[in-house]
């Protein structure tokens, strides 16, 4: 039987920005239809590690690879990165007037399947999965007509990240910190959003401070990232045992 | 008299070889004006750098191009396609003009309610001499403007456009402009006349096109009045030829409760400047002037506004956006006056520019003139780039960079196209933009490669 390859592998990463190191040698690796979580303080590289795999500018690999299903993804675009399969949930997602939700859903839907050497979707078929997508996820069709997140409430914004997610079917989901700025309410609408689309050909790493999200969202695997490193990895207890005792073992000040 | 220079003599020459074929040739009042008009030309000498209202926009074309007047001829140019923006376009009431000169049978007046006349000025010059020398040079004063000088030295077309009291015209009206049709550089005059009478109401787009590759000059002057509670929108679109310079004065007065909505988008022409001027003479005017400009390469583009505000109670809103790529360069000049007696007053201006490349600049430059102590006036100038965020978050959700960038710039310029509220020319204008962006190559070699 061939070797697994593992959905995602990074070996010794160090990644600098502005001339500043901040992922310091970081190893992780998630199997395929694996739920991962990292978890650590402010400014321990979390966003960092999320804004690399997906390709954003400005972030200078120094050492190290990421491999994603068996690939270096070093130099790719972030566009190419979606094609293949990667989707990250932004943090602070972006608002963009003038640009109807749908209309950028379609652009991107489209784009990745033209990638995939697929036929694109006509106004009907288009129309037909969005009705399909929203009606699982619960949400109102009136957020699709309005701009890109502009107006939209910190939960729509969240709703409208694990909509696109749905949309485009990632292999590689990464969620930075999608549980910020959430009420109890908005998290668990999320939390279901993204259970339902738990499946054994999807990886998912969620990154997050807090703990709480993980009450809904059950990984198979937690690490510490702190001072640019995995500090520390286990099962799902660790984050029990981090929301109580916070990151001082990993010598930076509970947040 | 100044000394008129190489650039400028020619277009003296030109005058006194056209004067005799000019329309309206056996009109007094017309020869007089036409003398007076050329004596002013004379006088001030083709504007430059020198003069501050021009420190940003230097006529080039006119120094390195030999421009001949258009012909008869030249109107009679074959043209495969009338560009028209509006959806019925070809069944609605049209004028085309090509090369300057009014394609009756390319125009249609189908459809076009009592009460309304859309005629060319060689045509109004015959039928309606009497109305044409009461309205013509009435609200654009030569005064400091030179073009305008020549242009009513030289004028030799235009649209005649008439709203008779209280008649309200829902479906807009749209004039085609054809230019580049002809083998050696031309240069055309048109003089526009609109009038509103009062209660009236009405939407006219003008839209500017290049056909050809020749290179034209349009000096055009654009009077309107708007009467007592009547309403205008006027729409423009300038998607004139890479050689084309395009040269518009529009001198606009608003009466009393009337409103005057003006919007310009530029999307082509080596050099234009679109200078308007707007006086709010009657208690409760409104007008709303605004604009959308997208340039590459080496094109100029100039928006010059001044709006005056001479009683109480009147409100303008200046809404300015445009994108610059490569070395094109934009000018943005608004002039706010808000004179002694207009109390109460209400001013807000916008001017914000998006730059896409090192070698692209915009020159802005807004002005507010307050004499006035009871009034409420603001105004706002950015420049900036692309948000790189924003990019990121496209591209990661598959968008090629190309098609996200051009999504962005639509994104920018809809906050200018917002400010029309003619919902069909809204989206007609949208679209016009949509095809100007660049191409965008969704090939995955091509992608994968660039």
């Amino acid at each position: 039987m061939a070797k697994k390859i593992p959905m995602l592998e990074i070996k010794n990463l160090h990644v600098s920005v502005g001339g500043k190191e901040i992922l310091k040698g970081l190893d992780l690796s998630i199997g395929t239809g694996e739920i991962h979580a990292i978890m650590g303080p402010n400014g321990s590289g979390k966003s960092t590690l999320s804004n690399v795999i997906a390709g954003r500018q400005g972030y200078e690999i120094t050492g190290g690879r990421i491999v994603y299903k068996g690939e270096d993804l070093t130099g790719m675009e972030p566009e190419i990165r979606a094609a293949k399969g990667i989707f990250l949930a932004f943090q602070y997602p972006v608002e963009i007037p003038g640009v109807a939700n749908t209309t950028f859903l379609k652009e991107a839907v489209n784009a990745i399947r033209r990638y995939r050497g697929e036929a694109e979707l006509d106004a009907m078929q288009f129309l037909k999965l969005m009705r399909q997508k929203t009606k699982d996820l619960g949400i109102s069709e009136d957020m699709l007509k309005r701009a890109v997140n502009v107006g939209f409430s910190g939960g729509e914004k969240k709703r409208n990240e694990i909509l696109q997610m749905a949309i485009l079917n990632p292999t590689l989901a990464v969620l930075d910190e999608t549980d910020s700025g959430l009420d109890i309410d908005a998290l668990k609408i999320v939390a279901a959003g993204v259970n339902s689309l738990r499946s054994p050909q999807r990886s998912t790493l969620i990154i997050t401070h807090y703990q709480r999200l993980l009450d809904y969202i059950v990984p198979d695997q937690v690490h510490v990232l702190a001072k640019g490193k995995i500090q520390r990895s286990g099962g799902k207890e660790l984050a029990l045992e981090l929301e109580k005792k916070g990151y001082a073992e990993f010598g930076e000040a509970a947040a | 008299m100044t000394n008129l220079s190489s650039t400028e003599q020619p277009f003296v020459a030109a005058f006194d070889a056209a004067r005799p074929g000019l329309p309206g040739a056996g009109l007094g009042w017309l020869a007089t004006l036409r003398e007076t008009g050329i004596a002013r030309f004379k006088a001030l000498g083709l504007p430059t750098p020198k003069l501050e209202a021009w420190k940003y926009t230097r006529l080039r074309p006119l120094e390195d191009t030999r421009y001949r007047p258009v012909t008869d001829a030249d109107g009679r140019a074959t043209v495969d396609v009338v560009p028209s923006i509006l959806a019925d376009g070809k069944d609605g009431p049209r004028l085309v003009f090509v090369n300057g000169r009014l394609n009756e049978e390319l125009s249609s007046r189908r459809g076009l309610p009592k009460g309304v006349r859309v005629q060319c000025l060689r045509d109004a010059l015959t039928a309606d001499a009497g109305w044409v020398e009461k309205h013509l040079a009435g609200i654009g004063k030569a005064d400091g403007q030179s073009l305008l000088a020549l242009n009513t030295a030289m004028m030799d077309s235009g649209l005649v456009f008439r709203v008779a009291r209280g008649v309200v015209v829902e479906q807009p009206i749209e004039v085609v402009f054809i230019g580049g049709l002809t083998a050696h550089p031309v240069a055309y005059f048109p003089r526009n006349l609109i009038a509103l009478e009062n209660g009236a109401e009405a939407t006219l787009v003008t839209h500017h096109a290049g056909a050809g590759v020749g290179a034209y000059l349009a000096n055009a002057v654009t009077e309107v009045a708007v009467g007592r509670g009547a309403s205008f929108r006027h729409y423009r679109v300038q998607a004139e030829s890479r050689d084309a310079t395009h040269l518009s004065t529009t001198h606009v007065r608003v009466g009393r409760d009337a409103s005057y909505e003006n919007f310009t988008l530029a999307i082509g022409g080596r050099l234009s400047r679109n200078e308007i001027t707007v006086r709010l003479e009657g208690e409760g005017g409104y007008c709303s002037v605004n604009g959308a400009y997208l340039m590459r390469g080496s094109e100029h583009c100039d928006n010059t506004t001044l709006i005056e505000h001479l009683v109480p109670r009147t409100t303008c809103r200046e809404v300015f956006k445009g994108v610059l790529d490569d070395e094109s360069r934009a000018v943005f000049q608004g002039r706010i006056v808000v004179h002694k007696d207009a109390q109460k007053t209400d001013g807000h201006q916008l001017c914000k520019a998006l730059l896409l490349s090192t070698g692209a600049e915009i020159d802005a430059k807004p002005e507010l003139e307050i004499y006035a102590d009871d009034v409420k006036c603001s105004h706002g100038a950015t420049t900036g780039q692309l948000d790189e965020t924003a990019l990121f978050y496209l591209r990661s959700r598959g968008v090629p960079e190309a098609l996200a960038r051009n999504l962005l710039v639509q994104s920018f310029l809809g906050e200018a196209l917002d400010e029309i509220t003619s919902e069909e020319v809204r989206q007609a204008l949208t679209d016009k933009i949509v095809h100007a962006l660049p191409a965008v190559c969704y090939l995955a070699e091509e992608w994968k490669t660039g």
